[in-house]
C-alpha cells in the first residue's frame, strides 16, 4: 500500500478548492494535511451565521462569509484550503475569481469517492442520516461532468483521488513559488536594460569585478565573480542593439551556471512568441534580432526559446527585502502568481491613455509605493537612476547612447558605463520616472488613523487614532512644509521629584538616576530659557532644491516644535539661516562634515519672542491680577487688624502671596526682553543632528559642544567684523563623575548659582549621547529647573510647605514614556533623512512625534 | 480676590447696619469653607459713618487644580497648562460670585429677620472690586451696570507696567457708587461678575447657571444689554461640555509650543458662524454654487473645506445631489457639522447620502477620487502659499473631479467693507487674499497644469471699479487626449478603471 501513496503538490501560497461529495471524507482530509486555522468550511460558516450547520436556508450567508475569511487570509499571503463541496460550477468560478483577485493560484483537489461510501458514512452521521438519497446522487453526477473541465475553469493544479484509498493514501507536498528566492542572500549586481549591447554588458561586468570565461570561437559564454557574486538582469536582453544572440549567449551561461538571475522583460516576451511562431509585428527593434538570429544555429534558437519560456516573471530576494523584475511591481504583486502580476512585471502600469509619439502613459506607480521592500526593475529610460518611495528604475537607455548601469546590493551603489554610440533612435526623449517633489505629495494614508511606527531603537511605537487627528490638523493647517519638516524633538523628562526642603527639583536626583543605569559621565547643560527651535540650513539654494526639493529659493527652515514656521515673515527665517550659515562655513563645519546642509536643535531668544501671546495672555495677565488685588486686600486686613479684628493669620498669608506673586512676575520678566529685527534675537544651538548621509544623534556630547563653541566663535568673529550684535548664544556646562561625589556637589553648586542669578536650570545628559542599558534606551537627558522658574510653571505660590508638600506626589512614569518613545521616534526620523529614504518614510515618523505629544500628560513636568 | 462694600451713614441711620443685612457683625472676622478655599467676611472699617465689609476670598490653587476630574494618566488630570498658572486666585470671576452666594445668601434674598425693614431701602453704597476681568472692557463694563442705577468707575489696568509694548490687561479697578439696595447690589454682582469674566471654566457646574438666572429677576428682563448678559451664560454652559472633549489634543499641542490654545484651535469660531457678514452674501455664495454643480449635471459631490457644514445641509435638500462627503481638516468642525445635521437622527436614506470625513488637502487621499465635483469656497485662503502646489495636486491631479469650484474673498473688494480696517483681511486665519488677478494667476496655471478649462463667474455684487466681493472659478476637465492603447508593444492598457490621472506629456 505504501506504493500507492500519492503526492499532491501545492503551491506554499494558493486556495486550496476540495470537491467532493458530501461524505466523500473532505473534512478528514483537510485535518489530516493542514493545520485548523487553514482550513475554512462551510458547514462551519453556517453554523456561525445560522447555529447549525446543516441549515440550508444559510448558505447564501455562509457562502459571503466563507469568502470574506478566505480573501482576508489571501490577502495577507496565507494558504487557505476551502472544504465545501464545491461540485457546482458556479461555486468554483466564485473561487476561482476569489484566487485571481489575489493573484494566487487556484488549486483543486478532488476526491472521486464511491456513492455509496459516502451515503454509509452520512447514515452514520445523525445530523446527516437524513439526506435524501437524491441528493447525494445530484452531487455524484455533478462531480463526475465537472472533473475534466476543471483545467479549463482556471485551476492551475488539479489532483484527483479516485476512490477511498487513494483518499487516504495521498500525502501533501507544499511547493515553493518560483518567485520566492528570499533565501538567497546575493550579493547581488542587479543589471538594467541592455538591448542588445554586448560589448557595453561585457564593459559594465567587469567593471562590476566579472570574470568572463569564453568559448573556442572566443565568444564570451559565461562570466562569474571571484567574490561569489549574483548577476541579475532585469530584462529587455534584446531587440534595437547590435548583438542580442551574444547577450543571450551570454546571460543564459551565465544562468544555466548559476552565476545570474533574469527576469523577462517584454522584448523578451514578444521574441519568445516570435520564436514559437506566432505571428508578431517586427517593430521596436525586433527586426534586428531576428535578423542577427539568422546566423545562428537551430540548436541555439531552441535553446534560447526554452530560456525565455522559463524565465519567472519577478524574484523576491534576500529574505524579501528585495524584489527585481522588468518593469515594477506594486507592493500586493510580491511573491503573488497570476495573469496580471506577470503583465505588470513585464509591462508596468499605464492609465490607458497614449501620448502625443502614439507610446502608451505610465502610471506613476512609484510614487504611490510604500513597500518595505527595494523594486529593482528597468524597462522606462531615465536619465539618471533615483530612488522613489524604495523603488529604483535601472534603465540608463545604453541602447539609445545613454549609459549600462548596474545596481550594488546590498551596498545599493551604482556602477555604470557609458554606450559606445547611439545604437538606436528613441520614440520619444527620455523621460524623468521620478517628478519633481512638488509632484509627489503624501498621502493620508501615510499618517491617518492608528498607527504603528517601527523604530530601530525603541521598537514598536503606536498612535492613537485621535492623536493622529488632532497632528494632521496642526500639520496641515500650520506647519511649513513637509519636506522641510524632518525632525521635532521630543519631549523631556524632568528628574525625580526631590525631597529637598523647599525644592521640587534637585540635580541630585539626576545624577543618582543615571548612576543607577550605570551612566558614570554626563554633561550638565545649561538650559536656555527661550522657545524650541529646530532648524535646517543649507549651504546653497542649490543644495536646498537637490536635497530638500525646495522650489521657491528658501534655503532652509526654522520651525517651533510643533513644525510651524518661526517667523511669520519667510524673509526672517532667511536672514536667521543666512546667518547661520556663515557661522557654519566660519568653524570649516561643512567640508568637515562632508555635508552641504545640517539639521539644528536649539533654542530660540528672548521667549517673549514666540510665546508673547501666552506670556500677555496667560503670565502677565496673573501678574497684573495679582497685582491688583492683593495690596488692597492687605491694606483691608491692616486696617481690620488697628480696629484690634483679629485677622492675624489671614494678614500673614496675604503679605505672602503678595510677595510670591511679585516673586512671579520677576520670574517671568527675565525671559522677555524686546528685539528690533534680529537685534535681541539669540540663538542657542545645542545639538547638529544630521548631515548629508549621516545621523549625528549619536555624537557625544562633548565633541557637539565643540563643534557648537566654533560656531559661536565664528559667529561673534563676522559679527564684530560687520559691526552687528551677535546671533549665536553659546550653552554653558559641567562634566559629572557620577561614581565622584565631590564632582557632584560641584555641578549642584554650579546648578544653584545660575538658578540664583535668573537661570531657568539645567539640563542633565549622558555624555555619550546615545545610551542603551539592561532595559533599553536611556532617557537621553532630563532637565533640572530652578525653584524660582518653577513659579511659571507651578504658580506663585507652589513654595509654601502647604503646597509643596501636596505637589511632590507627582507621576513622572507617563512622561518618561513618553519622552523615550518621542526620542526613538527623533532618533528614527534622523536615520531615514540621512539614509535618504523616501519623504513618506520621514514624515511619518516625524508626524508620529507631533501626535504622541497630544496625549494626555501634565503638562507641569 | 477681593471685593468691597462701603455705605456711609449717620448716628440716627448708622452705616454699621450693613452687619445687620450682611448677617455678618462688623467686629468679627468670619471664615467660611467653599469649595474652592475659604471666604473671609471682615471690616476694615465699621462707624456710624462709614462701614465697609471685605470678602475675602483664599483660593487654594492646588485644591482648585485636583478638583479638575482627574481622569489623566499617572493621576494628572486631563488638562492644560493654564489651570495650573491662572488668575483664578486673584481675579473676581464665578468663584468670587459663588463666594458671595454662599457667604451672602439671606442678603441675596433680602431677608433680615432682625431688622426686617431694612432690606427694603436703598442705601449709599459703595462697592469695590480692585481685579475685575471685563471681556469687552471697560464700556462693556459701564454698559452693563450704569442702566442699572450705578455710577461707574472702571480703571484699565496695564499688563505689566515694564513692557508698555504688552498694552492693557484684561482687567479692570472697579467702583461702583449708587442709592441702592443691597440685595440688588449683591444680585447684580453675582450675575454680572462671571459674565463680564466671560472665561470657560472648567469647574462650574452647570446647574448654577439655573441659580444664577433666577437672580437676575426683576433687573434683567428690561436690561438694554439683556441678549449678551443671556448669550454668554448659555455659551458658557455649553463650552463646559463641548471644551472637555475636543479641545485637549489641540490645546496640548498649542503649549508645546508656547501658545494659547486658541491659536491652534480656531477652526470653529463660537461667537458666529464661518461666514463672514454680512450673511446674505454667504447665501449668495451658496446659491453660486449650487447653480455651478447643477449646470454640470454633479450628483456625487465633494465639500472640500466644509466647515461646519452650511453647504452640505443645502446639496442634502436637493436630490439631485446622490451623494455628498463633506471634508475637513478640524474634528471640531466635523463634530459641529453633524451636530448641526443632526446626523445621528437623520433618515436612513437621507443619511445613505452624506458622510463626513476628517482630511486634509496637503495629503493626496484615495477616497476623494472618481467624485463628479469637488467645492472649495472659502478654502484656499486659509491654506499657506508655500503648500498651495499640495493642494493644487491633490484635488486637480489625484482627485480629479469632473468639475472643481473654486471662491475666494475678492481682496480689492475689502476697500468697500466699512467696518473693515485699511489692510486687514476678512478673517484672522486668512493667509492671503487674492485680488482678481493673482486668483487668475493661480487658477490659470494650475488649469493648465492639469488639463481643467477654467471660466470665472462673480458672486455677490460686482462694483465696477473693485469687482465683486467674491471671486469664482470653475473649473473643468478637459476631454482626456488619445485613444486607450491595447496590447501595444512597450504596454498593455492596464484598463484601470479607478483612477483617470493623466500625467503630463512632455
Amino acid at each position: 500500500m505504501t506504493d500507492a501513496r500519492k503526492l499532491l503538490g501545492v503551491p506554499d501560497l494558493s486556495l486550496v478548492v476540495l470537491v467532493g461529495a458530501t461524505g466523500s471524507g473532505k473534512s478528514t482530509f483537510a485535518r489530516r494535511h493542514f493545520a485548523p486555522t487553514q482550513v475554512v468550511s462551510s458547514d462551519v460558516c453556517r453554523g456561525l451565521v445560522a447555529d447549525d450547520e446543516n441549515d440550508q436556508a444559510a448558505t447564501p450567508d455562509a457562502f459571503d462569509l466563507l469568502h470574506y475569511i478566505a480573501g482576508k487570509r489571501l490577502a495577507s499571503g496565507r494558504l487557505t484550503v476551502v472544504d465545501a463541496t464545491n461540485v457546482q460550477a458556479e461555486a468554483r468560478r466564485q473561487l476561482v475569481a476569489l484566487a485571481r483577485e489575489h493573484d494566487v493560484l487556484p488549486v483543486a483537489i478532488v476526491l472521486d469517492v464511491p456513492e455509496d461510501v459516502c451515503a454509509e458514512r452520512n447514515s452514520r452521521r445523525p445530523d446527516r442520516a437524513h439526506l435524501p438519497g437524491r441528493v447525494l446522487a445530484r452531487q455524484r453526477r455533478e462531480l463526475r461532468r465537472s472533473v475534466r473541465g476543471l483545467q479549463r475553469e482556471g485551476f492551475r493544479k488539479v489532483h484527483v483521488l479516485n476512490g477511498a484509498a487513494e483518499v487516504d493514501a495521498a500525502a501533501v507536498e507544499l511547493e515553493k513559488r518560483y518567485n520566492d528566492l528570499r533565501h538567497l542572500t546575493g550579493p547581488f549586481d542587479i543589471v538594467g536594460d541592455i538591448h542588445g549591447c554586448r560589448s557595453e554588458l561585457e564593459s559594465l561586468l567587469a567593471r562590476l569585478g566579472y570574470e568572463a570565461v569564453r568559448d573556442g570561437q572566443g565568444r564570451t559564454v559565461d562570466a562569474r565573480h571571484p567574490e561569489g557574486r549574483t548577476a541579475v538582469f532585469v530584462g529587455d536582453l534584446v531587440d534595437r542593439g547590435p548583438d542580442s544572440p551574444g547577450v543571450l549567449r551570454l546571460v543564459m551561461g551565465m544562468v544555466a551556471a548559476g552565476n545570474a538571475l533574469c527576469v523577462p522583460g517584454n522584448h523578451e516576451n514578444k521574441f519568445g512568441r516570435f520564436l514559437k511562431g506566432r505571428k508578431v509585428q517586427h517593430t521596436h527593434g525586433l527586426a534586428e534580432t531576428v535578423a542577427q538570429m539568422e546566423g545562428e544555429s537551430e540548436e541555439f534558437k531552441e535553446r534560447v526559446a526554452a530560456f525565455v519560456d522559463s524565465l519567472v516573471s519577478h524574484y523576491v530576494l534576500d529574505g524579501g527585502a528585495l524584489v527585481v523584475c522588468h518593469a515594477g511591481l506594486i507592493e500586493k504583486y510580491h511573491g503573488r502568481t497570476s495573469g496580471r502580476v506577470r503583465s505588470f512585471a513585464l509591462y508596468g502600469d499605464t492609465t490607458g491613455e497614449t501620448d502625443e509619439y502614439g507610446l502608451p502613459v505610465r502610471y506613476p506607480w512609484a510614487e504611490e509605493y510604500r513597500g518595505r521592500a527595494a523594486v529593482v526593475y528597468g524597462h522606462t529610460p531615465v536619465p539618471s537612476p533615483s530612488w522613489v518611495n524604495n523603488t529604483l528604475c535601472l534603465d540608463t537607455g545604453c541602447v539609445f547612447g545613454g549609459r549600462l548601469t548596474a545596481l550594488r546590493w546590498p551596498e545599493r551603489e551604482l556602477v555604470d558605463v557609458p554606450a559606445e554610440k547611439v545604437w538606436y533612435e528613441p520614440a520619444r526623449p527620455l523621460e524623468r520616472e521620478a517628478p519633481d517633489h512638488a509632484e509627489r505629495p503624501l498621502e493620508l494614508t501615510d499618517v491617518a488613523g492608528r498607527r504603528i511606527v517601527e523604530t530601530a531603537h525603541h521598537g514598536r511605537v503606536s498612535v492613537r487614532e485621535q492623536n493622529a487627528a488632532a497632528a494632521l490638523e496642526v500639520m496641515s493647517r500650520f506647519s511649513v512644509d513637509p519636506r522641510w519638516l524632518v525632525y521635532l524633538p521630543p519631549t523631556m523628562a524632568p528628574c525625580a521629584t526631590s525631597q529637598e526642603d523647599g525644592f521640587l527639583e534637585h540635580p541630585k536626583e539626576a545624577f543618582a538616576a543615571y548612576r543607577s543605569a550605570g551612566v558614570a559621565r554626563l554633561v550638565c547643560e545649561e538650559k536656555h530659557m527661550g522657545s524650541r527651535a529646530v532648524a535646517v540650513v543649507c549651504r546653497d539654494e542649490e543644495a536646498a532644491r537637490r536635497r530638500f526639493g525646495a522650489a521657491d529659493r528658501t534655503t532652509g527652515t526654522v520651525h517651533t516644535r510643533t513644525g510651524r514656521p518661526f517667523f511669520d515673515d519667510p524673509a526672517t527665517t532667511e536672514q536667521v539661516l543666512a546667518r547661520l550659515r556663515e557661522a557654519v562655513g566660519g568653524a570649516g563645519l561643512w567640508d568637515e562634515l562632508g555635508t552641504d546642509w545640517l539639521l539644528f536643535d536649539a533654542e530660540l531668544l528672548p521667549w517673549s519672542l514666540k510665546a508673547s501671546g501666552l506670556l500677555r495672555h496667560q503670565y502677565a495677565s496673573v501678574g497684573a491680577a495679582a497685582r491688583a488685588a492683593l495690596p488692597g486686600a492687605v491694606a483691608a486686613l491692616e486696617s481690620a487688624a488697628g480696629r484690634g479684628v483679629d485677622v492675624r493669620e489671614l494678614l500673614e498669608r496675604q503679605r505672602q502671596r503678595d510677595a510670591s506673586a511679585r516673586a512671579f512676575t520677576d520670574a517671568y520678566r527675565r525671559y522677555c526682553w524686546t528685539v528690533d529685527g534680529l537685534d535681541g534675537v539669540r540663538l542657542a544651538p545645542f545639538q547638529i543632528l544630521a548631515a548629508e548621509g549621516r545621523s549625528l544623534a549619536g555624537v557625544g556630547h562633548l565633541d557637539q559642544l565643540g563643534w557648537l563653541d566654533r560656531l559661536v566663535a565664528a559667529d561673534e568673529a563676522a559679527a564684530e567684523t560687520a559691526g552687528r550684535p551677535v546671533l549665536l548664544q553659546g550653552t554653558a556646562r559641567t562634566v559629572v563623575d557620577t561614581e565622584d561625589p565631590q564632582s557632584e556637589a560641584a555641578a549642584v553648586e554650579w546648578w544653584l548659582r545660575a538658578t540664583a542669578s535668573g537661570g531657568e536650570g539645567m539640563v542633565v545628559k549622558p555624555e555619550q549621547a546615545l545610551v542603551r542599558g539592561g532595559k533599553g534606551l536611556v532617557q537621553p537627558g532630563v532637565k533640572c529647573r530652578g525653584k524660582e522658574y518653577l513659579r511659571i510653571v507651578y504658580g506663585p505660590d507652589y513654595t509654601a510647605p502647604e503646597h509643596l508638600t501636596r505637589l511632590r506626589s507627582r507621576h513622572l512614569g507617563h512622561k518618561r514614556s513618553l519622552a523615550l518613545r518621542e526620542y526613538a521616534l527623533g532618533l528614527e526620523a534622523v536615520d531615514r533623512l540621512a539614509a535618504g529614504e523616501p519623504l513618506w518614510r520621514v514624515h511619518e515618523a516625524v508626524f508620529a512625534v507631533l501626535a504622541l505629544e497630544s496625549e494626555p500628560v501634565d503638562p507641569r513636568l | 480676590m477681593f471685593l468691597t462694600i462701603s455705605t456711609t451713614g449717620d448716628d440716627a441711620v448708622p452705616a454699621t447696619d450693613l452687619g445687620f443685612l450682611l448677617h455678618k457683625h462688623p467686629e468679627r472676622a468670619q471664615r467660611f469653607s467653599t469649595a474652592y478655599g475659604d471666604a473671609h467676611v471682615f471690616y476694615p472699617e465699621a462707624s456710624a459713618e462709614r462701614c465697609t465689609a471685605a470678602l475675602l476670598l483664599d483660593v487654594d490653587p492646588v485644591a482648585l487644580v485636583r478638583r479638575g476630574k482627574g481622569k489623566g494618566r499617572g493621576g494628572a488630570p486631563y488638562s492644560a497648562l493654564a489651570q495650573y498658572v491662572n488668575d483664578r486666585p486673584y481675579a473676581a470671576s464665578s468663584l468670587l460670585a459663588v463666594a458671595v452666594r454662599t457667604v451672602f445668601s439671606s442678603a441675596l434674598k433680602g431677608r433680615c429677620d432682625a431688622q426686617p425693614e431694612l432690606p427694603g431701602q436703598q442705601l449709599a453704597l459703595r462697592v469695590e472690586v480692585p481685579a475685575l476681568p471685563a471681556r469687552g472692557g471697560a464700556g462693556l463694563v459701564r454698559r452693563l451696570l450704569e442702566p442699572l442705577g450705578w455710577t461707574v468707575d472702571a480703571e484699565v489696568l496695564p499688563l505689566d507696567e515694564q513692557f508698555p509694548g504688552w498694552g492693557d490687561s484684561r482687567y479692570v479697578n472697579l467702583v461702583l457708587r449708587g442709592r441702592l439696595r443691597l440685595s440688588e447690589a449683591l444680585r447684580h454682582l453675582y450675575v454680572l461678575l462671571p459674565v463680564l469674566d466671560d472665561a470657560k471654566h472648567y469647574w462650574v457646574s452647570a446647574d448654577e447657571v439655573d441659580k444664577l438666572l433666577r437672580a437676575g429677576e426683576g433687573w434683567l428682563a428690561g436690561h438694554p444689554e439683556q441678549e449678551l448678559i443671556t448669550r454668554r451664560y448659555l455659551a458658557r454652559r455649553g463650552a463646559l461640555t463641548r471644551d472637555a472633549l475636543a479641545r485637549l489634543e489641540l490645546a496640548r499641542l498649542a503649549e508645546a509650543d508656547d501658545t494659547a490654545p486658541e491659536e491652534l484651535d480656531n477652526a470653529v469660531d463660537e461667537d458666529a458662524d464661518t461666514e463672514e457678514r454680512p450673511v446674505p452674501l454667504a447665501v449668495r455664495r451658496r446659491e453660486a454654487v449650487l447653480r455651478v454643480l447643477r449646470e454640470a449635471g454633479a450628483q456625487r459631490v465633494l465639500d472640500l473645506g466644509c466647515g461646519q457644514g452650511q453647504l452640505v445641509r443645502e446639496l442634502l435638500k436637493k436630490r439631485a445631489f446622490t451623494e455628498v462627503v463633506g471634508v475637513d481638516v478640524s474634528v471640531r468642525a466635523l463634530e459641529e457639522a453633524a451636530r448641526r445635521l443632526r446626523l445621528d437622527r437623520m433618515p436612513e436614506r437621507l443619511a445613505a447620502r452624506v458622510k463626513l470625513l476628517q482630511g486634509s488637502l496637503a495629503y493626496t487621499d484615495r477616497r476623494l477620487e472618481g467624485y463628479d465635483a469637488a467645492v472649495l469656497s472659502e478654502v484656499v485662503e486659509h491654506v499657506d502659499p508655500p503648500r498651495l502646489p499640495a493642494l493644487e495636486h491633490a484635488v486637480f491631479g489625484a482627485a480629479r473631479p469632473s468639475t472643481v469650484v473654486v471662491t475666494t474673498p475678492n481682496a480689492e473688494y475689502n476697500v468697500r467693507w466699512e467696518s473693515l480696517p485699511a489692510g486687514r483681511m476678512r478673517h484672522p486665519d486668512h493667509r492671503f487674499e487674492w485680488d482678481r488677478r493673482q486668483f487668475r494667476a493661480w487658477a490659470d496655471a494650475s488649469a493648465q497644469r492639469h488639463g481643467y478649462a477654467v471660466e470665472y463667474r462673480p458672486v455677490g455684487d460686482e462694483d465696477p471699479e473693485v469687482g465683486p466681493p467674491t471671486q469664482m472659478a470653475v473649473f473643468r476637465a478637459e476631454e482626456q487626449g488619445g485613444v486607450p492603447v491595447e496590447a501595444a508593444e512597450d504596454g498593455r492598457a492596464a484598463g484601470r478603471d479607478g483612477r483617470k490621472a493623466r500625467r503630463e506629456a512632455r
